[in-house]
């Protein structure tokens, strides 16, 4: 029996690889994992972004905006990734570790 | 060029000076100095200018400063009559000579651009106060020489004892200065104008006589600040600290008659408030005593000549309050006193320059082999101080005494006249301790006479002392008395022969104490520790103000302390110290936090 695809199997979707990202970013000490499971959180909310723009259907047409602002975050995200990963490369310079445990000095 | 050029080209020029130097010229110090002087020359020349203009009053340009429509209008403008003309002659010739004498005296001072500056910037604040028609303007120039004296009095800001007097004289002029500017308003209210002209006109028809005497009295303040009377005398002594040509520009010649000119200013409202007018006298009369006394066991040279200073004033002031008459006898002797009390300053400056700043009498003697041109000039200005007969000062303080007779002012007469016995004494005291006898240190021993910058406004001072009395000489500068040999021989009476008493005993008496002495025969505490005034104001200022000050300290203490300093520090530290469990130093603690804070507040929205 062939089902069709709802808002809701999207949003599932996108919620898992929230938490899957959300997961990541807590656990794992690897810093470009770290990085790597926030870009798959924000690729979560693009997810979302896009499935209520597809659904949003008035007159016959989606609604754009959802898109519209998608490609926005993208562009940011693309920035965001050259200035996280220059930070990496950076801090392993100085530190020679990429595992977050071990950089820990800023505290009280 | 017109009158009007000229008066503002006087007001302006120094003030230009000043802060040319100030702002561009400090550290060429010594074309700041000839700047300076150049400058005073030449306001000099324009103020002969103005003079040669003749007296008469002349409208001129005014600048208006505050309009307040019809209630007040407050301008900086120029009262041009004879009065100011003439004292502005004084002014501008006693101060080019100072300057002149400064270039000598401040040769190697390390802040001589600094003091030509202040110098400048005093000549500018005095010509304010000479020109000026209206109370609001004498007022602002008042408070200016006030700022300038406390530069100079200061210079020498290093040494503490400079420092506390420049302190000492600027607040204890303040005390005046209020009851000045009280004055003033009453006055406005009770004619509605400051300006001397309209206030003249009005003053006759000013009911409230009991309310014209207060206004009277609380201008009065402002001249005994200013003047140095009784009882805010205190602050002239100590003004000494200064450099010496400063001591005689403002603390002999100008400045301190600044007073006696503003009560000449003003002596219609003086004339129309008896009871004030018999205050004045009386006040400048005790001062006149009271200081000759002081002056008596005074053994630094600055200090003999700040106490005749004050008695002098003292003489001016006393005659302020005897009317029209008065007022022109008193104007006349701060003309005469101008310029042997400067010649007297400046001629002692050249003794400390000469002994290496020493200013004690009884470490100089014998000077008058060492420094003749010093030693007979000083003795000229001496001559005149004690009023030995034809030279000036004996014709003006003739004037004042024959005034005070004529008017019946017995009292103050008498007072007066104890003083004429005083002056002559304590004079011959100072020049028989330090020019006369042997040298008693080794400084006096190799003093020799001081270069031709320093004795030319010497000579020059010393003409005027012996002869600015004659009307050759005072017609065209002070149009306001001038000595009259004819008069004297005529009615030769009660006051010339006491006054030549005075003068033959007080001689004698000091020849016959001091000649040939070591050390002061005489020792009289309570005129050596002033009467003891100073100390009893200081006692008055600790009582008072200690009190004041240690409750200020219990409420800082107590009440401020612990509410605006204590308790938001206490809430700081207390937040600050919860808040610091979180910096834990993980980014992933932190991440943690931010995701369950997230969590709650989506929770929070929701329910």
């Amino acid at each position: 029996m062939e089902t069709a695809l709802t808002l809701n199997h999207f949003l599932f979707v996108s919620g898992v690889l929230f938490a899957i990202g959300l997961a990541g970013v807590l656990v794992r000490r690897n810093l470009i994992i770290i990085f790597m499971c926030l870009e798959l959180m924000l690729a979560a909310a693009n997810l979302t972004l896009v499935a209520f723009s597809r659904f949003n259907v008035q007159d016959g047409q989606p609604n754009y905006d959802g898109q519209v602002l998608l490609f926005f975050i993208i562009t940011v995200a693309a920035a965001e990734v050259a200035v996280g990963l220059a930070i990496i490369v950076a801090l392993f310079r100085t530190k020679e570790t990429t595992d977050v445990t071990k950089v820990n000095t800023m505290k009280y | 060029m017109d009158v009007n050029t000229l008066a503002w080209s006087v007001l302006l020029l120094p003030l230009i000076v000043a802060a040319t130097i100030l702002l561009g010229l400090k550290r060429w110090s010594g074309l700041s100095s000839l700047v300076s002087t150049g400058s005073a020359l030449l306001t000099l020349a324009f103020c002969i200018m103005l003079a040669a203009d003749g007296d008469k009053a002349v409208d001129t340009a005014s600048y208006p400063w505050i309009d307040l429509a019809e209630h007040l209008t407050i301008t900086i403008g120029f009262q041009l009559d004879g009065l100011s003309r003439g004292m502005m002659l004084i002014v501008t010739s006693i101060g080019f000579l100072v300057h002149l004498f400064s270039l000598g005296y401040m040769k190697d001072d390390a802040g001589k651009s600094r003091y030509f500056a202040a110098l400048s910037l005093f000549m500018f604040s005095m010509t304010g106060i000479v020109l000026a028609d209206n109370f609001v303007m004498m007022f602002i120039f008042w408070e200016l020489v006030g700022v300038s004296s406390y530069l100079l009095i200061g210079h020498w800001f290093e040494k503490a004892s400079a420092a506390d007097a420049a302190k000492k004289a600027f607040l204890t002029n303040r005390i005046g200065d209020f009851g000045f500017m009280a004055g003033i308003l009453l006055v406005w209210v009770l004619t509605g104008s400051i300006y001397f002209e309209e206030i003249k006109t009005a003053v006759g028809g000013v009911a409230n006589v009991g309310l014209l005497n207060i206004a009277v009295l609380c201008v009065f303040c402002g001249a005994i600040g200013k003047s140095a009377q009784l009882p805010l005398h205190i602050w002239l002594p100590d003004a000494m600290e200064g450099p010496t040509p400063v001591s005689a520009l403002i603390h002999a010649a100008t400045m301190v008659a600044a007073g006696v000119f503003m009560l000449a200013r003003v002596v219609f409202l003086i004339e129309a408030a008896d009871m004030a007018a018999t205050v004045i006298t009386w006040i400048g009369a005790l001062t006149a005593l009271v200081a000759a006394l002081m002056a008596l066991q005074q053994n630094d040279i600055k200090r003999i000549l700040a106490y005749s200073t004050l008695s002098q004033l003292g003489y001016m002031v006393m005659a302020q309050g005897m009317g029209q008459t008065g007022s022109d006898a008193g104007m006349f002797h701060l003309y005469t006193h101008a310029f042997f009390k400067a010649l007297l300053f400046l001629g002692a400056g050249a003794v400390i320059y000469a002994c290496h700043h020493e200013q004690d009498i009884w470490k100089m003697g014998g000077l008058r082999k060492k420094l003749p041109i010093t030693f007979t000039t000083f003795a000229l200005g001496t001559a005149a101080l004690i009023a030995v007969p034809f030279t000036s000062g004996f014709w003006s303080k003739e004037a004042i005494l024959e005034t005070a007779l004529h008017e019946k002012l017995y009292g103050p007469y008498v007072l007066a006249m104890i003083v004429a016995f005083l002056t002559p004494f304590y004079m011959t005291r100072l020049v028989i301790v330090a020019f006369f006898g042997k040298h008693r240190t080794k400084d006096a021993d190799h003093a020799h006479e001081v270069g031709p910058i320093m004795w030319v406004p010497l000579v020059i001072l010393a003409v005027m002392a012996a002869l600015s009395a004659y009307g050759f000489i005072s017609s065209p500068l002070l149009a306001r008395g001038h000595a009259d040999p004819g008069h004297l021989f005529s009615h030769f009476g009660l006051t010339a022969i006491l006054s030549l008493t005075g003068l033959v005993v007080g001689v004698g008496a000091a020849i016959f104490l001091y000649k040939g002495k070591s050390k002061d025969p005489l020792s009289i505490p309570l005129f050596r520790d002033k009467f003891y005034l100073d100390e009893l104001y200081l006692g008055m200022v600790r009582l008072f103000q200690d009190s004041v000050a240690a409750f200020l300290d219990f409420v800082d203490r107590f009440v401020i302390d612990p509410l605006v300093a204590r308790f938001p520090a206490g809430l700081a530290l207390g937040a600050g110290s919860v808040l610091r469990v979180f910096q834990v130093g993980n980014v992933q603690s932190y991440a943690f936090f931010f995701g369950v804070a997230v969590i709650a507040l989506i929770l929070f929205l929701i329910l």
